[in-house]
């Protein structure tokens, strides 16, 4: 006779596993980790390789040295935080700084607050941000120039020309500095390289993942098929920053970027599908998930359009991250209490 | 097409069964009828050891408004009177006879022949239902006659036949569609004027168009029917998504199904319905699926109540090799079998055999906070906060987070990619819950 097992129902279990989850947003994310291999061949294959290697191993070393516990590895997640990560990394950026970068996020960001499904902020947000304001000029401006040695088989001419466009800096910081100057948005916009198909397909200056907004769009509609995410936040961010920069637009189109610009600007899109979506720091509810998004569509236009850095969408996710216990407060629709109302 | 509107899953469905004929299981040698085959009170027997007993003889009388008769489902001898373990092997009251020949009684229709007209009235048909001992057979086995007295507070305004049969696996319903359409639509019939309301629907869910067409077909015969045709989804079958599903009125939190109008009965229960009021035959015998991926059977019996579950194992060929967990019901809300010599009830619908790949639980990872189980909730709860606050018996915040609402179908435990069994804890919670919510004074 066989054992039987008597465990209480359900007696079957659907398909859907973490590991699966973290298997499609990595299959997500590789039309972008594609364009940036594209555009700058071997150092971008190094800075995707080192990233997803170094948090790999972090969590490895934490979980089984210094914690004696079963590691996790398996469920992919420390491979997409290691990607995400390069992709809000400068193209060029040297080992050891993507190093401290996997460092913050595994160990500090992650692991230090119970592991997978505990942390209160996006891992590698957190990371960029830390490397952001501790090697400023290393995270931002000619940063992004791409060293002669990047272009082992990228395609050289493609970058440059889009480089010499816009002498280095990201789309954002150009505009800025030139708004700063006293040249008016109409001029700006002319300048060669400054184009909306260019921000579709392949505008040179930004991180390894902000290079083409199409790549991006690609992925965040894989999500959605695969039914990984919901559209929410994505969308609320989106529309908030469409609708507040537009206002701003409106206002004084000399002074203010237009909405379009807005949410071409590869680091939005990258936060909005990517970054803000992330399962463990976004909100449960529907409800929530619109209040999340249209809050970090608000921070991330304040701070692009008055605050002191030209890219403001890793700070605005990482506010809003920290309202996410707060929103979670929002219940879902009860089944029940709807029919108590009539 | 409609659905309920709220969470719910696809399990795969799996009706290997569905083209068996409904089979006339042999009677054993010995039965166990069980004195607490139905929600609410057990019957008490009525018979001594040593009585000679019919087929169809009333041995436990109900002993409280919610309890139900319970009659013999064989001819010969009561062995004993006395516990006997159900298939979780906790002790129930149960009459065991030894059976002979098998004699029915007399005032038993036992024709073929459908009888269409219905002859009794409203409450004829009510006290027929209670004294015949028909509970409703789509797992929760609340006795019928009560769920057609409804409080004088609730109006009544239409009768759902649940033909969802939304659990994988299970064909005894389709089988009751498709080989006693006609007996299933007069019993919809009669249930309507117990009721005294002019309208009934059967829901039936778009995986089994053959059902849909028969009953569809020959529908227009009986005036104030509708096939609904309903969308694939799991829980539809659960009585308060049907009613969502059907006529889109929600039961209130804890209310009564009947506050939206509806009343809800199975399609087995109506054909049983049926057989009670034109037949005058009482509720003991089943219709069960013996199924399950590595099962060699794939078969539809009528069964006697009381039939050893190993003996109906046995005349199927045997415990597959390679099964590991043996359920009692579908594979989302059955129970597991631990006693294999247990003896079936009125409500059982299935031997269903399980291997160890398909149904051994994965160790339980972190929770990735992904919501998934938020969005699956046909009720509307969040499981994954439930199973929190269960775990550090909050109770106060689970009763603020409705865990009474909770209809324990599955779908959260069902959909978590980090394989947390949230039903378990959540199904203990709500219990605790309930338990200091009922001993609070009424007001």
């Amino acid at each position: 006779m066989n054992t039987l097992i008597v465990s209480p129902s359900p007696h079957v279990h659907g398909k859907e596993s973490t590991r699966k989850i973290m298997g499609d947003v990595i299959i997500a994310l590789l039309p972008a980790v594609l364009v940036s291999i594209w555009f700058f061949g071997l150092s971008a294959i190094h800075l995707v390789c080192v990233s997803v290697l170094a948090c790999v191993v972090f969590e490895y070393f934490i979980q089984k040295v210094l914690m004696k516990k079963r590691s996790t590895v398996g469920d992919l997640s420390a491979v997409v935080t290691g990607v995400l990560l390069a992709l809000n990394l400068p193209v060029c950026s040297p080992w050891w700084l993507i190093l401290i970068g996997a460092f913050v996020a595994i160990g500090i960001a992650k692991m230090s607050f119970g592991g997978l499904g505990q942390n209160l902020f996006n891992p590698a947000l957190v990371a960029r941000v830390v490397l952001l304001v501790s090697f400023p000029v290393l995270m931002t401006g000619t940063a992004f120039h791409a060293p002669e040695t990047g272009y082992l088989f990228g395609n050289s001419d493609l970058a440059s020309a889009a480089l010499d466009a816009t002498s280095g800096a990201t789309p954002l910081g150009f505009v800025k500095e030139q708004l700063a100057k006293g040249v008016s948005m109409q001029e700006i916009m002319a300048t060669p390289g400054l184009s909306y198909t260019q921000l579709l397909f392949a505008n040179m200056g930004g991180s390894a993942g902000e290079l083409s907004a199409v790549a991006l769009i690609l992925g965040f509609i894989y999500l959605l098929c695969r039914r990984v995410i919901k559209p929410w936040i994505s969308l609320s961010i989106l529309a908030t920053v469409f609708v507040f920069a537009g206002i701003l637009y409106l206002g004084d189109s000399s002074k203010y970027v237009d909405p379009v610009f807005h949410v071409l600007n590869g680091g939005l899109l990258l936060g909005a599908f990517f970054m803000a979506t992330d399962y463990v720091t976004s909100p449960m509810t529907a409800k929530g998930q619109v209040i999340f998004g249209i809050g970090i569509g608000v921070i991330t236009v304040l701070i692009r359009t008055f605050g002191a850095y030209p890219e403001g969408v890793s700070f605005a996710i990482l506010i809003m991250n920290a309202t996410v216990p707060l929103l979670n407060k929002f219940q879902p629709k009860r089944f029940a209490e709807e029919a108590q109302k009539k | 097409m409609r659905t309920f509107r709220m969470g719910g899953v696809h399990p795969a469905d799996k009706k290997i069964s569905k083209d068996a004929k409904i089979e006339k299981l042999p009677i054993p040698k010995i039965v166990y009828i069980s004195m607490a085959q139905h929600l609410g009170a057990p019957a008490a027997p009525c018979v001594a050891v040593g009585d000679k007993v019919k087929v169809g003889q009333i041995i436990g009388n109900p002993t409280g408004f919610v309890s139900a008769p319970v009659h013999s489902s064989v001819s010969g001898t009561v062995k004993a009177i006395g516990m006997v373990n159900d298939l979780a092997k906790r002790p129930v009251n149960t009459v065991t006879i030894e059976v002979e020949g098998d004699e029915w009684m007399e005032d038993i229709d036992r024709s073929e022949e459908i009888v269409r007209e219905i002859k009794l009235d409203k409450k004829e048909i009510v006290d027929r239902i209670k004294a015949c001992g028909v509970v409703g057979l789509g797992g929760a086995t609340f006795p019928t006659n009560v769920k057609l007295s409804p409080p004088p507070t609730a109006t009544p305004t239409c009768v759902i036949i649940n033909g969802a049969e939304c659990e994988p696996y299970l064909t005894s319903d389709y089988r009751v569609m498709m080989e006693m359409p006609e007996q299933v639509l007069i019993g919809g019939t009669i249930l309507m004027k117990a009721l005294g309301v002019d309208k009934y629907y059967v829901g039936i869910e778009e995986n089994k168009p053959e059902a849909i067409k028969k009953l569809s077909d020959l529908a227009p015969k009986y005036p104030g029917v509708e096939i609904v045709p309903l969308k694939k989804k799991y829980p539809q079958g659960g009585e308060k998504q049907l009613i969502d599903a059907v006529i889109r009125k929600r039961v209130p939190s804890q209310g009564l199904p009947v506050d939206t109008g509806a009343v809800v009965q199975n399609v087995g229960t109506a054909f049983a319905v049926y057989e009670a009021v034109q037949k005058n035959k009482p509720l003991f015998e089943g219709i069960m699926t013996v199924t399950g991926d590595c099962s060699k059977a794939q078969r539809n019996f009528l069964h006697r109540v009381g039939t050893p579950l190993s003996f109906i194992m046995d005349y199927c060929g045997g415990v597959p090799e390679d099964a590991s967990k043996i359920i009692s019901g579908g594979p989302m809300m059955g129970k597991a079998i631990s006693n294999i010599n247990a003896p079936t009830l009125k409500g059982t619908s299935s031997i269903l055999y399980m291997t160890e790949a398909q149904t051994k639980r994965k160790e339980e990872s972190n929770c990735i906070r992904c919501g998934k189980c938020v969005g699956a909730c046909p009720m509307g709860l969040e499981p994954y906060l439930l199973n929190k606050l269960g775990k550090a018996g909050m109770m106060d915040e689970l009763e603020e987070h409705h865990v009474y609402d909770c209809i324990e179908c599955g779908c959260c435990s069902f959909t978590c990619p980090a394989f947390i069994p949230l039903l378990d804890t959540i199904r203990q919670s709500k219990a605790a819950v309930m338990k200091i919510m009922r001993s609070r004074p009424k007001k």
